[in-house]
């Protein structure tokens, strides 16, 4: 049997092409319609959304580029009515902004110390570029010792340790070597020995003199360094922190919360999670008691009340006191932070780890830490953030940082005008923005590059 | 083999007591706490020499003592003859104060804001990320300074002061509202409406709970509204309208009459909550997007519509993801009111560990029990937040 076959009957052999979607579906117009009209709530919001724009948007513009004025000694250049932003101002006051009353001829050395923090922050930030241990040791480690000489002048005033308050050593009193005071060193290294001797006989009566010598030795040898890198005198001119200002000082203490409030962080959250009853109690204690209280009270408490808690005489920096306060406060929340990627390691990477004979500290360090961290670089970050933010509180203690200098700019007559306030706050938004806005997005970008986890 | 037995039992052969966790452990605590008892000892006893040596009075004496400063923002009656036990009451309430208000604006807004950025508006989503991105990039201190000295002092004096309504005054002395006075007869409405909102939730709960049971509730809504507007409607007609507002007016320089809420606390309750409501509005779209879409397409296809799938299947479960931060954000507002005292709104710190510290000097007392007040305060919204999770959270078999 066989089919006949029709030479004329035709079949297609490609599918016809589709008509265009209906007009009104695509393009511009069918994008407005889905996404903007496509109710009469969606439009209401809609032309309600672009009324704010309009209002916000333009004189925004205006105000900042369009009406501003560029160029001016004073303020009569910016008394005429309707101008915008009166960007002389933020020239004019520019020093003040960044270094606040920091002697000007010695600025160079603010500069190197952004400089030297820059050119070590950003080969640390970006992932392809490889020695990250030796990076990171430079900038946690080195890079504040340096920062610390640089910028307050070195040659602190190395007193009395030990043995000179019983009178050791005073035939030596005055006598220096390039700034390095001999008998402060005769007695430091006297009572390292000692302190060290004693450490190997509790040690030797115990059953191991060497372990327990080596563990204090250690600690007076980190200590003595970095005593004796601020005691040499480097010829640099002393600056005291009170006229330290600006940008500055809140990059001193934000820097300086992030680098000691990490380690501290990581510390306490060990504490927090040890199954030694005292420490945990005391971990606990510690962080509940900095994260219930306002920052500002911590600064209070630093400013007020710690003068009295310390020996008579001892008055420390104001600087300083209010770097404890802030460095005490962020390690609470850090803490926090890594307890919850402590948390989040599943138990049987601890288990791993011990059953390979690892020690404690090995566990942590190799193990559980790298791991942990990476889960809360974003919690990291945040708090990072927000110490940043809240630098700015430090000019409730008298301690001018950028916005503090700001607010003094705006007493100044001879910028006195309509516009100065606006401009000043313009300014500053804009910075605090930047820095905020780049922390936030570089933490979202390593957590997707980070992001191993099997999410859909 | 039984020297062997004997060394298992003991410590093993070579390794050090510096190894043995149980010595670390002991000697570690120890030495902690010895730490901190040494720190403590020294500070209560350098604390003892320095407070003697600049003759600086101990104990809560000074709280009778008279405070002699003023207050701007008095809730209780409070003048310049109180006692400084007093004005720490007045700080606290004006802490308080801002942090309730701050705290209803910003969930307002930032629930607001939070569902507008997963809009499917396009305007509405780039306006609520770009607000969240904007407020929550700038520190705290420089938005309330801002509102303070660049919005609200720049506005005009009182007697140029935009009005609304003929009834609220905005100028830069603050916004002046009108007086509530309360006449004869406001027990009896005070008293009508409290009963009024018991009634609707008792017979709300009893309603909801019929209609688990026979799958029929009462119209709730409408029930609702007769009896919360119509008992106190009847109670002020029958007692003849007792409640009245004085109009503030315009004499001279000022306005005389109503009552003036202080720039101040404008601009801080403004600041805050517009602050904290650009976090709050993330940690409700993550509530959001943790619900998985299956469940909104599950709800569709059971016949619910959009309303009712946000209301009853969504938020429901979103609100479960959302609780937990959104408490550390009310704590986060509630101590952020301390800024207060960058403006001179009276808080708790401005005026007890500002002006009271300053006068009588008593540092250690005033700053704890500051701190110990913000602890409290702390304690007591986590416990109210928590109790409200455990209810909403998720009962596992």
């Amino acid at each position: 049997m066989t089919f006949a076959i029709d030479d004329h009957t035709f079949v297609r052999q490609e599918l016809h092409t589709p008509l265009p979607p209906p007009r009104r579906n695509i393009g511009v117009l069918g994008w407005m319609r889905e996404n903007l009209f496509s109710s009469i709530l969606n439009t209401l919001l809609t032309l309600f959304g672009l009324l704010l724009v309009v209002l916000i948007l333009p004189p925004l513009v205006r105000f900042l580029i369009l009406d501003a004025v560029w160029t001016g000694d004073n303020r009569e250049a910016c008394l005429a009515p309707g101008t915008g932003a009166c960007w002389p101002f933020v020239k004019a006051k520019f020093g003040q902004f960044i270094y606040g009353f920091y002697p000007i001829d010695q600025r160079w050395r603010v500069n190197i110390v952004f400089a030297l923090g820059a050119a070590l922050l950003v080969p640390l930030l970006i992932p392809s570029i490889g020695q990250k241990r030796l990076n990171a040791l430079l900038f946690f480690g080195a890079y504040p010792i340096v920062a610390f000489i640089l910028l307050t002048g070195g040659n602190i005033d190395a007193s009395a340790f030990l043995f000179q308050h019983f009178g050791l050593f005073s035939g030596l009193a005055g006598a220096s070597v390039a700034g390095v005071k001999l008998a402060f060193w005769l007695d430091f290294l006297l009572t390292a020995g000692l302190v060290t001797g004693l450490g190997a006989v509790i040690g030797a009566a115990l059953g191991d003199a060497r372990g327990v010598a080596r563990i204090v030795a250690s600690v007076f040898l980190g200590l003595g360094i970095i005593t004796l890198l601020w005691d040499i005198d480097f010829g640099l001119q002393p600056v005291e922190t009170r006229q330290w200002g600006g940008l500055l000082v809140t990059l001193v203490i934000g820097v300086t919360g992030i680098v000691t409030s990490l380690p501290l962080g990581i510390l306490l959250a060990l504490g927090r999670r040890s199954k030694m009853p005292i420490v945990r109690l005391l971990c606990i204690i510690f962080i509940e008691f900095w994260r219930g209280v306002p920052l500002i009270t911590v600064l209070f408490f630093a400013t007020y009340m710690l003068p009295l808690f310390l020996p008579a005489g001892a008055n420390p920096d104001g600087l300083l006191r209010a770097l404890v306060g802030v460095a005490l406060f962020t390690a609470a929340y850090m803490a926090e932070v890594v307890r919850g990627g402590l948390q989040a390691i599943p138990k049987g990477q601890y288990e791993g780890a011990m059953a390979m004979g690892l020690t404690w500290s090995q566990m942590m360090r190799l193990i559980i830490l790298p791991q942990a961290l990476t889960l809360v670089i974003p919690g990291i970050v945040n708090s990072f953030i927000s110490l940043f933010k809240d630098t700015t509180l430090v000019l409730i203690v008298s301690i001018f940082d950028f916005l503090g200098q700001l607010r003094a700019a705006f007493t100044d007559p001879n910028w006195a005008s309509p516009v100065t306030l606006y401009t000043g706050f313009a300014f500053a938004g804009i910075v605090y923005f930047i820095f905020c806005f780049g922390m936030s997005r570089y933490s979202m970008f390593v957590e997707r590059r980070l992001n191993t986890s099997h999410r859909h | 083999m039984a020297e062997l037995v004997e060394s298992a039992r003991g410590k093993p052969p070579g390794t050090s007591f510096v190894n043995d966790p149980k010595v670390r452990s002991i000697v570690l605590q120890l030495l902690a706490l010895i730490v901190v008892v040494v720190l403590g000892w020294m500070f209560v006893d350098n604390a003892r020499e320095n407070l003697a040596a600049q003759k600086i009075a101990t104990g809560f004496g000074f709280l009778d003592n008279t405070a002699g400063f003023g207050i701007s923002q008095t809730l209780v009656p409070y003048t310049e003859t109180s006692t400084y036990g007093r004005a720490f009451i007045v700080g606290l309430l004006n802490t308080l104060l801002v942090a309730v208000v701050g705290i209803i604006l910003a969930t307002v807004i930032g629930f607001l804001v939070g569902v507008g950025r997963l809009s499917k508006n396009f305007v509405v989503r780039t306006l609520s990320a770009t607000y969240v991105e904007v407020l929550r990039n700038l520190p705290p201190l420089f938005q309330i300074l801002f509102w303070y000295l660049a919005v609200l002092s720049a506005l005009p004096s009182p007697r140029q002061s935009i009005s609304l309504f003929g009834e609220f005054f905005l100028s830069n002395r603050g916004i002046i509202v009108p007086r509530p006075l309360f006449g004869e007869g406001t027990a009896l409405v005070l008293w009508t409406t409290g009963f009024a909102i018991l009634a609707t939730v008792l017979l709300s709960s009893w309603s909801s709970a019929r209609r688990e049971e026979t799958g029929r509730g009462l119209p709730m809504g409408r029930i609702g509204a007769v009896i919360l507007i119509g008992l106190p409607l009847a109670a002020m007609a029958s007692t003849g309208f007792p409640i009245t507002f004085e109009s503030p007016e315009l004499k001279g320089f000022n306005f005389v009459g109503g009552v003036r809420v202080i720039p101040e606390f404008v601009a801080l309750t403004l600041a805050l909550s517009t602050y904290t409501a650009a976090f709050i509005a993330e940690n409700v779209r993550s509530g959001i997007q943790s619900v998985s879409h299956g469940q909104t397409e599950a709800a569709h296809s059971l016949g619910l519509r959009s309303g009712q799938t946000l209301r009853l299947v969504v938020i429901p479960q979103a609100m479960r993801v959302i609780i937990p931060p959104l408490t550390s954000q009310y704590l986060n507002l509630t101590k952020n009111s301390s800024l207060a005292v960058g403006i001179g709104y009276p808080d708790l710190v401005a005026v007890f560990a500002g002006t009271t510290l300053n006068q009588t000097g008593q540092a250690i007392e005033i700053i704890a029990v500051t701190m110990g007040v913000y602890l409290v305060l702390s304690i007591i919204t986590s416990v109210i937040m928590n109790a409200y999770n455990r209810r909403v959270a998720l009962v596992e078999r």
